[in-house]
C-alpha cells in the first residue's frame, strides 16, 4: 500500500514526458468545467421538489401536509418548494447543509422513518432540528422571500401588524418563533420542551392540557 | 272496440301526467341543488369570504360563545397542538394581547373550578366560529334578549 502511494506520488511529481504543457493546461481546464458543472448539476437535481418527493417518506407524510397550505396552493400561484425552505440558498451554506444531509441518506438506507408510525415517532425530533436551524440563522429561508423591509403592515390585519411591529421589527423574535407548523402539521407539542406557548405542557402541578384531553377522550397512550 | 276502450283509459293517464309535469316545474322547492336538473350539474356558489376585522362582535345573549373575528384557516387544533391557545391561553395573553379564554373553560361539568382548562373545552371550534360575508339564505328573525325583556315588561304593563 505504502509502495503504491509512493509510486503514485512519484508519477504525479514527475514532469510530463509525452503531453505538452498546452494540452495539460487546456485539458485540465476542460475537465474542470465538466467536473464542476456536473457536480453542480447533480447538486441542483437533489435540490428539487421532485427529488424530495421521490421517496415515500417525504411524499406520503410531509408533502401531503404541505399541499393544503398557503405555501403550496394560493391565489397568486407562487409556490415554495421543499428546498426553498429547507436548504440555504447561498452556496457555502448549501454545501454545509448537503453534507449534513448525508445523515438523512443513512436514515433512508436503514429505514429510520419508513413507516407512518416511525415517522410520527420521530416527528418531534425532526421538527426540532428545523426549528433550531431556523432560529440559529434568523429564519433566513423565510426571509429569502419575506423581507421585513417590503412588508407593508398597513396591508395586514391589525392583529398581524401589531405582532410584527412588536416582535419582528424589534428583532425580539424571528419568524419561526411564532410561525411553527405553517407548512406541516405540528408534532406532539406536549413533549416539546421549551415550547409552552399555549400552556399545553404539564403545569407545575397536575397534568398538562394535552395529556388531560387525551385521557378525557380515552386516548391515553399509556 | 278494444282500441276505443284503450283510448278512453289513456285519456286520464295522459291528462294526469301533463298536470303532474306542470306541477313539478312550478313547484320550486328550495334545495341545495336549487333548480338544477338532476342530470346536470348546477353552478357552484362562490365561497364567501371570512370576516377578518379583529373587531369583536356583539353577543346576542350573554351565554353566547363569542364569534371569532379573524381567519382561522389551517389552524391546527388536534391532540398534538392547539393553535388557538398559542394566543388565547392564560399564559399567552401577555405576549399576544388576545382575550383570555373565559373562566367557564376552567370548570368541569359540575361547575367546580380547575387549575387548568377543562378537556371538554379543548376543541375551540365546537362552539366558536368565524363569520363570513355570505348573504343570508332566509330572513333572520332572531330577536335580541334586550328586546325580549322590553317586550315582556311592556306586556306586564310597564311595572318593574
Amino acid at each position: 500500500m505504502w509502495g503504491f502511494l509512493k509510486r503514485l506520488w512519484w508519477i504525479i511529481r514527475r514532469p510530463s514526458a509525452y503531453f505538452s504543457l498546452g494540452f495539460l493546461t487546456m485539458g485540465g481546464f476542460v475537465m474542470g468545467i465538466i467536473f464542476w458543472g456536473g457536480f453542480n448539476t447533480a447538486l441542483e437535481v437533489t435540490n428539487t421538489e421532485a427529488f424530495c418527493t421521490s421517496c415515500h417518506e417525504m411524499r406520503d407524510n410531509v408533502f401531503e401536509e404541505l399541499k393544503p397550505t398557503i405555501h403550496y396552493s394560493n391565489r397568486s400561484g407562487v409556490r415554495a418548494s421543499c428546498p426553498d425552505c429547507h436548504v440555504p440558498h447561498n452556496w457555502t451554506n448549501k454545501i454545509a447543509r448537503k453534507m449534513q444531509a448525508s445523515k438523512e441518506v443513512w436514515g433512508k438506507i436503514f429505514g429510520t422513518i419508513n413507516t407512518r408510525e416511525k415517522f410520527l415517532e420521530h416527528r418531534l425530533e425532526l421538527a426540532q432540528h428545523e426549528w433550531a436551524r431556523l432560529e440559529a440563522n434568523d429564519s433566513l429561508e423565510c426571509r429569502n422571500c419575506h423581507s421585513d423591509e417590503s412588508m407593508d403592515i398597513t396591508r395586514q390585519s391589525k392583529r398581524a401588524a401589531d405582532a410584527h411591529e412588536r416582535f419582528l421589527f424589534t428583532g425580539e423574535k424571528t419568524c419561526i418563533n411564532c410561525h411553527k407548523g405553517i407548512a406541516h402539521q405540528l408534532p406532539d407539542m406536549a413533549a416539546a420542551e421549551g415550547e409552552d406557548h399555549a400552556g399545553l405542557l404539564a403545569p407545575a402541578h397536575g397534568e398538562g392540557l394535552l395529556a388531560s384531553t387525551r385521557s378525557y377522550l380515552g386516548l391515553s397512550s399509556d | 272496440m278494444k282500441h276505443l276502450r284503450l283510448a278512453i283509459l289513456a285519456v286520464p293517464v295522459f291528462l294526469a301526467s301533463a298536470v303532474f309535469a306542470q306541477d313539478v316545474s312550478q313547484n320550486q322547492v328550495a334545495t341545495l341543488r336549487n333548480t338544477a336538473p338532476l342530470d346536470q350539474e348546477g353552478e357552484a356558489t362562490q365561497i364567501p369570504g371570512i370576516v377578518n376585522t379583529d373587531i369583536r362582535q356583539v353577543r346576542n345573549y350573554p351565554d353566547q360563545p363569542p364569534l371569532i373575528p379573524h381567519k382561522t384557516d389551517n389552524y391546527q387544533v388536534d391532540l398534538n397542538s392547539n393553535k388557538c391557545l398559542t394566543c388565547h391561553s392564560r399564559t399567552a395573553v401577555e405576549v399576544s394581547q388576545a382575550p383570555m379564554i373565559s373562566v367557564t373553560h376552567f370548570m368541569n361539568r359540575e361547575g367546580q373550578t380547575l387549575g387548568a382548562v377543562s378537556p371538554r373545552r379543548y376543541f375551540c371550534t365546537q362552539c366558536h366560529v368565524v363569520q363570513t360575508n355570505a348573504r343570508p339564505l332566509v330572513e333572520n328573525e332572531f330577536v335580541d334578549v334586550d328586546k325580549v325583556i322590553d317586550y315582556v315588561k311592556a306586556q306586564q304593563g310597564g311595572a318593574d
